[in-house]
């Protein structure tokens, strides 16, 4: 295999596994326009506040790299299953604290009071973890951490490597994709979400009770947000408290890309911006020598605009609904 | 027949302009009952207040006796009373049979009866059942908004304008499946600007102008009456 083939498949990988963390902020982005109309800018800081959590409880339990894989593989679990439901908590809580009180006020106030929780929990990871970036609890032993799945397990001779990191970013994403899919078309409470989102007047008329149902697109969207964060923190091997603003900007981003609103769109959506990151963040160069990561913002940015221009409803985005 | 609904000296505000000035009706079992008025007399007001939509600021509404008015819409609907409301408002990107379950909501599962029930009073809704609602014409629409009201398994069914926008031959249609609805047991509350297709069904009848009740009686005195005659019968 030649060389750009190596790296073109290279890239395609890290794409992928950025690009479905991508995809599972995007989707509590989407879940919540989908019903209220309103971009929760909180929910950068929801992912954020997950990953610290998890960082947290693995500390606490103190298990380290030594302590055995039953051990490890638990630790991992819970802290999976411990950061969604702290951060579906936190959502539901910003909900039921912030947004519910704004439900009949002009649409701008429920939005700078998601820019106001988005400060507050930035102040809140701070608080918690100081302001410099930190590295997770070593819990995974280092000849697990970077082994290349293709050549130990598969056998195969090959350059390219798809890490057992890159195995859990999509062992843990795809599952959670298609649970959503699945409650939120086949379930009695997400078919109430989709008639909430189509028409709130006429949910209630149908005996839905529209704030818990909300309520239900804050909890998926924090729970999705929370896993993401705890999957980041492994992925990327560090957190700040800074990190739910890129990576939400870039899955808000994704979400209007795919057609904010719909589940496969925020998916599609993040997919595609996470494989423009990696691409632009190394292969890129290969053809265009100036090109580097200092360009990746810029390039997913300019997506934004030209979707905005273009196409306003995303990829998938459905024409405004029709109003008979 | 005992007093199902029983609006009590009802005002309702949108903001601080008044929908509905002390309105007193009652519907009892086995009715039907039409509110006719013209465009913003306050007829939709009326329901959507009875829906819980709206709280009224002064008066109660008693269903079966017991207060319903200071609850909020869902729990109205949990209560029997199901609305099919002005402009149909039906699930557009949901199926046919979406939309009937949803119908159902409060009772959880829909009861197979009541769909079979549904599905022979409007035969078309079989045809489609697997068609998205938006899709279909507004007869089929409207249709379906009275079916999907039908699997709440109402005591009262608050029937908003359902002839509006039907051509002559299905606005029969409809009123003649709405005295079927009626036959089989079900007490409704009319809306309609339809005055004599509305009349022409209803059992009683309530004017309504600028949100005050003026005039009420039974059918065939309003059918009779000057000012429906000339109001809203067209008559000069």
């Amino acid at each position: 295999m030649n060389v750009t083939v190596t790296l073109f498949l290279q890239y395609l990988i890290i794409g992928l596994a950025t690009g479905s963390l991508i995809a599972l902020i995007a989707l509590g982005y989407t879940l919540v326009y989908g019903i209220i109309e309103l971009i929760n800018f909180a929910h950068g800081e929801v992912f954020m506040m997950g990953a610290f959590f998890a960082a947290t409880l693995i500390a606490l339990t103190g298990i380290t790299n030594e302590s055995g894989g039953v051990a490890i593989v638990g630790i991992l679990l819970v802290a999976l299953v411990g950061s969604m439901i702290f951060s579906a908590a936190l959502n539901f809580g910003i909900d039921r604290v912030g947004y519910q009180r704004l439900r009949n006020a002009p649409r701008l106030a429920a939005l700078i009071a998601a820019i106001g929780f988005s400060f507050i929990l930035q102040n809140i990871g701070i608080y918690w973890r100081g302001s410099n970036p930190f590295r997770p609890p070593e819990i995974i032993p280092a000849e697990y951490r970077s082994m290349n799945i293709l050549t130990e397990w598969l056998g195969l001779d090959t350059a390219v490597r798809f890490r057992l990191l890159d195995l859990f970013v999509i062992g843990v994403t795809i599952p959670l994709l298609v649970g959503l899919t699945w409650f939120v078309y086949k379930t009695r409470v997400g078919t109430a979400m989709r008639a909430t989102a189509q028409d709130r007047e006429a949910a209630s008329l149908m005996g839905i009770n529209i704030n818990w149902t909300i309520g239900v697109a804050f909890l998926l969207g924090g729970a999705l947000a929370g896993a993401a964060g705890m999957v980041a923190l492994y992925y990327n091997d560090n957190a700040r408290f800074q990190m739910g603003f890129r990576y939400g900007l870039f899955a808000f981003t994704a979400a209007v890309l795919g057609g904010i609103g719909n589940l496969t769109g925020a998916v599609v959506g993040g997919l595609l911006i996470g494989l423009a990151w990696s691409f632009s963040d190394g292969f890129v160069k290969l053809f265009i020598p100036a090109w580097g990561p200092q360009w990746t913002t810029s390039l997913v940015f300019g997506l934004l605009i030209l979707v905005l221009v273009f196409r306003p409803s995303g990829l998938l985005g459905e024409e405004t609904p029709d109003k008979v | 027949m005992p007093t199902m609904l029983e609006v009590q000296d009802v005002s309702a505000y949108y903001g601080n302009i008044q929908a509905l000035k002390n309105v007193t009706l009652h519907v009892d079992q086995g009715e039907i009952v039409t509110l006719i008025g013209s465009n913003g007399a306050g007829k939709s007001t009326t329901l959507k207040t009875i829906s819980g939509l709206l709280r009224p600021r002064t008066g109660s509404i008693k269903l079966k006796g017991e207060v319903i008015s200071d609850k909020p819409a869902h729990v109205v609907a949990g209560l029997g009373i199901a609305q099919s409301p002005e402009g149909r408002r039906i699930f557009n990107r949901m199926t046919v049979m979406e939309n009937l379950e949803l119908g159902a909501y409060s009772h959880g599962k829909p009861d197979p009866v009541d769909l079979e029930r549904v599905l022979t009073l409007f035969p078309r809704l079989r045809e489609r059942i697997g068609q998205k609602a938006g899709t279909m014409s507004g007869g089929e629409q409207q249709m379906l908004a009275i079916g999907r009201a039908l699997m709440a398994k109402p005591t009262v069914l608050l029937l908003d304008e359902p002839s509006l926008g039907l051509s002559p031959i299905l606005i029969d249609a409809i009123f003649n499946i709405i005295k079927e609805i009626n036959a089989q047991g079900t007490t409704v509350l009319l809306v309609e600007q339809n005055a004599l297709k509305a009349l022409d069904v209803a059992n009683r009848g309530y004017v309504i102008q600028t949100g005050n009740i003026v005039l009420t009686g039974t059918a065939k005195e309003l059918l009779g009456n000057d000012m429906v005659r000339k109001a809203y019968l067209g008559e000069e």
